[in-house]
């Protein structure tokens, strides 16, 4: 789209809300290897969108392009309404960006790390120590506060990181895997933290390799694989894109299972595990008639789980994972 | 805000935080401190009666205390600013300069934090050096106020030309042991230039090497300012040295910081 346009449709009365985030055909390469293969995103103010893939699928590479770090082979690339090739100090200006990795000085305290922030954003000196203490506390970090951040604990550090990445109140807010390496409670904490974020309007690009993680908080997913979009939408549009749920039953005995396989011509067989899976809507109704219709034939297996379908079935089917799920099917 | 004093409220920012790294952290400092200090005493204490006698000074060291120390002083130089080379590669390893990256701040106030921060170091053992040498019997002979503030502003100019060779050396580097390595000509230069001993006594083939660098032309004009011998064209190829290493450290590290980072 030629950018003289831009501004005509900003101004259409109908159009869509202006994207904090947008990128055409955003592409990138590291020698000879592609990471991002043409990616587009259209991610609007004020909601939370979360990039899923598996390591190495170009989620780290693509923030990085988009917080100005490193530069984009190719592609029109819009945050905060500015140019990220022709004015990267404005898209600084509008964002704030919590790494994979502790963006955090290790070798001063934690109150140092905020008022240095407060520093660098240009705050009066009043108005940096409040902000700084305010966080502190928000981020249960007072206790610490005086303590060489290197002494923090993992969940810690990461509180530290959003703490001074809040420091200049930003309006776009880029988080590379805020909750990898954390212990469950830690991450509960963090996904809190988000959630707050949002509620002041706040636009949060989230990269993540949980599922979990994406269905809590994202209102959009997409799912990244070999630089390339696999699939976007929200959780309950992604999990519509693969078949629905199924019984498994699980043999011991090779003849039984054998019997099985005779009866239950519509299953699809596992041979090397002895299973058997049934598609099914998993519905208390339609589990009592496959009960009774097993008792009927005679059929009883050694062990019996229901599966609905969750992002992590939508991952493996989109990413090509298999080791899950692996089945014979014929 | 304009951009120069954008400039210089960022940098202050970055000097205040490398000063802070400094004082929690003396050790490294402090061992870069041990070379200089080591090697005027030695000099001056275990091979001073031999040097002494080859210089044509009198059975009393002084004269050779006298000799050394100027030398001594850019070796101090030298070998503080390894410290610098060593902090900045540990430094751009460290996650929070890719936070300094994708903040609206001015671009370079990240070395010029550190290159400031260096320099304040290297006039800091300077002066703890020039505390030991006066000790030990260093006088400066009929110096006037002149030439003590140009000899100042000479070791002032010297540190600030190799602190910016240590910034790119730095950045060069992929890590703290890689940058030590590579910053260790900065220690190894003074000691075959006439620090110690005067050019024109080596071998005929070495003169070249002592010569064509940049201490040999800023000791002596420490020389002359300090003790009265003659400067002669060394003082503009000193002043020349310390522009041109500036001038090719600050453009080197300026584009190995611009590259996009790993």
């Amino acid at each position: 789209m030629p950018s003289s346009v831009m501004p005509m449709s900003r101004k259409g009365e109908d159009g869509p809300p202006p994207a904090a985030i947008s990128a055409v055909g955003l592409r990138k390469s590291f020698g000879d290897k592609t990471v991002l293969d043409g990616i587009d995103l259209h991610i609007p103010t004020g909601s939370v969108f979360a990039l899923l893939g598996p390591n190495g699928a170009g989620k780290t590479t693509a923030v990085k392009i988009l917080s100005t770090l490193i530069t984009a082979d190719a592609g029109e690339l819009r945050v905060g309404g500015h140019d990220v090739a022709t004015d990267p100090q404005a898209v600084r200006a509008a964002i704030g960006v919590t790494g994979q990795f502790s963006a955090v000085d290790g070798l001063i305290t934690g109150e140092e790390n905020m008022l240095l922030m407060a520093d660098l954003q240009h705050l009066p000196r009043q108005e940096g120590r409040r902000m700084a203490a305010e966080l502190l506390e928000r981020f249960d970090l007072t206790d610490a506060a005086k303590k060489p951040a290197s002494t923090y604990s993992g969940g810690m550090k990461r509180r530290l990181d959003l703490a001074m990445t809040l420091v200049g109140d930003p309006r776009i807010i880029f988080l590379d895997e805020p909750t990898t390496g954390l212990d469950p409670r830690s991450r509960h904490n963090m996904w809190q933290i988000i959630r707050e974020l949002l509620a002041d309007g706040v636009t949060v690009f989230l990269t993540t390799q949980y599922l979990e993680e994406a269905d809590e908080l994202a209102d959009r997913i997409a799912v990244l694989n070999n630089g390339k979009i696999a699939a976007e939408g929200s959780a309950e549009e992604l999990k519509r894109l693969i078949p629905g749920g199924h019984v498994r039953l699980r043999f011991t005995d090779p003849a039984v299972y054998h019997t099985a396989v005779a009866a239950l011509r519509e299953a699809n067989r596992d041979d090397d595990a002895l299973a058997l899976r049934i598609p099914s809507d998993a519905t208390q109704r339609e589990l009592r008639s496959l009960l009774d219709w097993l008792d009927a034939a005679g059929i009883e297996a050694d062990e019996l789980s229901v599966h609905t379908p969750d992002l992590d079935d939508v991952f493996f089917a989109l990413t090509g994972g298999t080791d899950k799920h692996k089945e014979t099917a014929r | 805000m304009s951009a120069l004093s954008l400039v210089v409220r960022d940098s202050n920012t970055m000097l205040r935080r490398n000063l802070l790294h400094a004082r929690r952290y003396p050790s490294l400092t402090l061992n870069l401190l041990l070379t200089p200090v080591m090697m005027l005493l030695l000099f001056v204490y275990i091979f001073g009666d031999v040097m002494s006698a080859g210089i044509g000074g009198g059975a009393d060291r002084s004269e050779y205390i006298a000799y050394i120390v100027p030398g001594i002083l850019m070796l101090t130089i030298g070998s503080t600013v390894i410290g610098a080379a060593v902090s900045v590669s540990t430094d751009m390893s460290e996650g929070i300069i890719a936070r300094f990256r994708t903040m609206a701040i001015h671009r370079g106030s990240v070395l010029i934090g550190h290159v400031v921060g260096s320099v304040l170091q290297v006039l800091i053992s300077l002066v703890i050096v020039g505390g030991v040498a006066a000790a030990i019997g260093f006088r400066s002979t009929d110096a006037t106020a002149l030439e003590w503030l140009a000899a100042f502003g000479l070791l002032a100019l010297f540190a600030l030309a190799l602190t910016w060779i240590a910034v790119g050396m730095g950045l060069a580097s992929p890590n703290a042991e890689a940058a030590s390595n590579m910053a260790m000509p900065l220690i190894l230069l003074p000691l075959i230039s006439s620090a110690f001993i005067p050019a024109d006594t080596m071998p005929g083939w070495f003169q070249p090497i002592a010569e064509y660098q940049p201490f040999t032309p800023a000791i002596e004009t420490l020389r002359g300012l300090l003790l009265g011998t003659e400067i002669g064209h060394n003082g503009w190829l000193a002043v020349a040295w310390c522009v041109g290493l500036s001038a090719l450290g600050y453009f080197w590290s300026k584009s190995l910081f611009e590259r996009d980072p790993k």
